[in-house]
């Protein structure tokens, strides 16, 4: 028996991570901007309004879609940049827009009626009353799901709202309160949620002293990883600290994301795509994280066993987990 | 990169060979393949953004030596030097020489090389990501790039160069050429 087959949502941080994504199986890229409009906002990440306009040609071509992230929350007086994307992405023939603030989603409904919109996992909509009220008020259509979620919570929620809802599948996680999150603006001064960048590169230093990585965030020491074991990211969310007789990952292990298995759980909860992260990774990680959940998706499609693959080595601390899909906690 | 899959290194007499060699022609080719490449992926320039101006040590563990780059379209400079000398750098990229050819080519994750320790950065890490991101859009192939400096030779020197090139890439485990969706990587 084969069923509705689940879409596949994949990153892309340049225009050619663009074209990887889709040779190897993407349905659909999200990406955006060369600016503070999204929350890539890397040195070197992103989109000029000129390889937008190209990318979305290239993905047209080829039967995919484009969505455009704009997924920071506009800062007070220089709410024109953020309205200029959201003209800038339909203008160049974006499926949708990827958006989290309250007012850049009035704005957006307002003045591009008709339009399609997806809220973003930085709006933080976690329940059905949420959701329902962002699909009323701006007409969102798909709602991207924060990671805070079981695969129970998310069947309950598709129960009571009528728009599509994504779900993240692979890649980094944050911690869990998404679009709310200030470890890094405390260390930084920059904002992650308003720059568009959590930890920002002029903020972190590395060194080697002795055989340990040491990595710094704005003059704090987060990590100090001895040889042999994996680095993680410099963020905050994932330091390593000693809080009175514990020393350890005080807010969350350095692990990533890796819901493969649950794929046919996902789709019996009524989740219509599937998200994969990493705007700010290679072309080599997309090519391959991309071909690995196409051929997971195609098995579930068929009624198949989800094949097995280990992506470990792409992941952050070369560990993966289930996140809150399996949640033991409460 | 991975525990089935180590980033191969530098056998030992390749490396002493390597050493042998005159800095003064290690600059030269660099400095010819490093123009040429610039000319023809110049757009990486717009990512580089003022990071084009940042000094960078690449620096090759498995190399006698270690490369200083200064990525400026309107000033570009290369040279081959000891990296016991290698002083008044922006930012240094480590790691062997199989790894930084890999990101070149687009076999390898920058993120994952870090994570798996076979990479290292220093100094302005915001200038080491603004390179990383350039140089993985601009879909670099270092073995088109060396065909190029054949000049007229070109016609000559290209079908025995692409038949020995996946043989190399076997033997060595070192990605020499681009990574395309067709062949992939591993």
């Amino acid at each position: 028996m084969t069923q509705a087959r689940l879409e596949l949502v994949c990153p892309a941080g340049t225009p050619a991570a663009l074209r990887t994504a889709i040779d190897a199986g993407a349905d659909t890229v999200y990406c955006g901007f060369a600016d503070e409009t999204n929350a890539r906002n890397f040195p070197g990440l992103n989109f000029s309004r000129a390889e937008m306009a190209e990318g979305i040609a290239y993905a047209d071509a080829r039967g995919a879609k484009v969505l455009v992230a704009i997924n920071t929350f506009p800062r007070a007086g220089a709410e024109a940049l953020w309205h200029g994307a959201v003209a800038d992405a339909y203008a160049a023939g974006a499926h949708a827009v990827i958006l989290a603030d309250l007012g850049l989603l009035a704005h957006t409904a307002e003045r591009h009626p008709g339009r399609r919109i997806h809220l973003s996992v930085q709006a933080a909509a976690a329940n059905a009353d949420a959701i329902n009220f962002y699909a009323a008020a701006f007409g969102v259509k798909r709602v991207v799901l924060p990671r805070v979620l079981s695969v129970q919570e998310i069947a309950a929620i598709n129960r009571e709202i009528s728009v599509e809802t994504e779900v993240f599948i692979f890649g980094g996680l944050c911690v869990m309160a998404e679009g709310r999150c200030a470890l890094s603006s405390y260390a930084t001064g920059r904002s992650p949620n308003m720059h568009g960048v959590c930890s920002p590169a002029s903020h972190v230093a590395y060194s080697e002293e002795g055989a340990d990585l040491v990595s710094r965030l704005g003059g704090f020491t987060i990590h100090r990883v001895p040889k042999a074991v994996a680095a993680p990211y410099p963020t905050l969310c994932k330091g390593h600290f000693t809080a009175g007789d514990y020393a350890g990952h005080v807010f969350e292990d350095p692990v990533s994301l890796d819901a493969a298995a649950l794929i046919p759980q996902l789709a019996k909860a009524g989740v219509r795509a599937l998200k994969i992260e990493g705007r700010q990774r290679s072309r080599a990680y997309v090519a391959e994280v991309v071909r690995t959940f196409r051929q997971a998706v195609e098995a579930e499609a068929a009624g198949l066993a989800i094949p097995a693959s280990d992506l470990r080595r792409l992941t952050e601390g070369q560990q993966s987990t289930a996140g809150a899909y399996r949640k033991t906690w409460r | 990169m991975s525990e089935t899959m180590p980033i191969p290194r530098l056998p030992p007499l390749a490396a002493l060979l390597a050493g042998g060699v005159p800095f003064a022609l290690v600059d030269h080719v660099l400095g010819r393949l490093t123009a040429g490449t610039a000319r023809r992926h110049d757009a990486l320039f717009a990512r580089l953004g003022d990071k084009a101006r940042a000094i960078f040590l690449i620096d090759p563990t498995d190399l006698p030596f270690a490369i200083m780059l200064r990525p400026d379209p309107s000033d570009l400079r290369v040279e081959a030097l000891d990296r016991r000398r290698a002083s008044g750098w922006d930012a240094r990229i480590a790691g062997p020489l199989a790894a930084l050819l890999g990101l070149v080519h687009g076999a390898y994750d920058g993120d994952a090389l870090f994570f798996s320790r076979d990479l290292v950065v220093e100094g302005d890490t915001e200038a080491v990501l603004a390179l990383r991101n350039a140089i993985d859009d601009a879909e670099i192939d270092l073995a088109e790039e060396v065909l190029a400096l054949a000049g007229p030779l070109r016609r000559l020197a290209e079908p025995p160069f692409r038949r020995l090139l996946p043989l190399a890439e076997r033997l060595s485990g070192v990605a020499l050429t681009r990574i395309t969706p067709e062949r992939g990587w591993r």
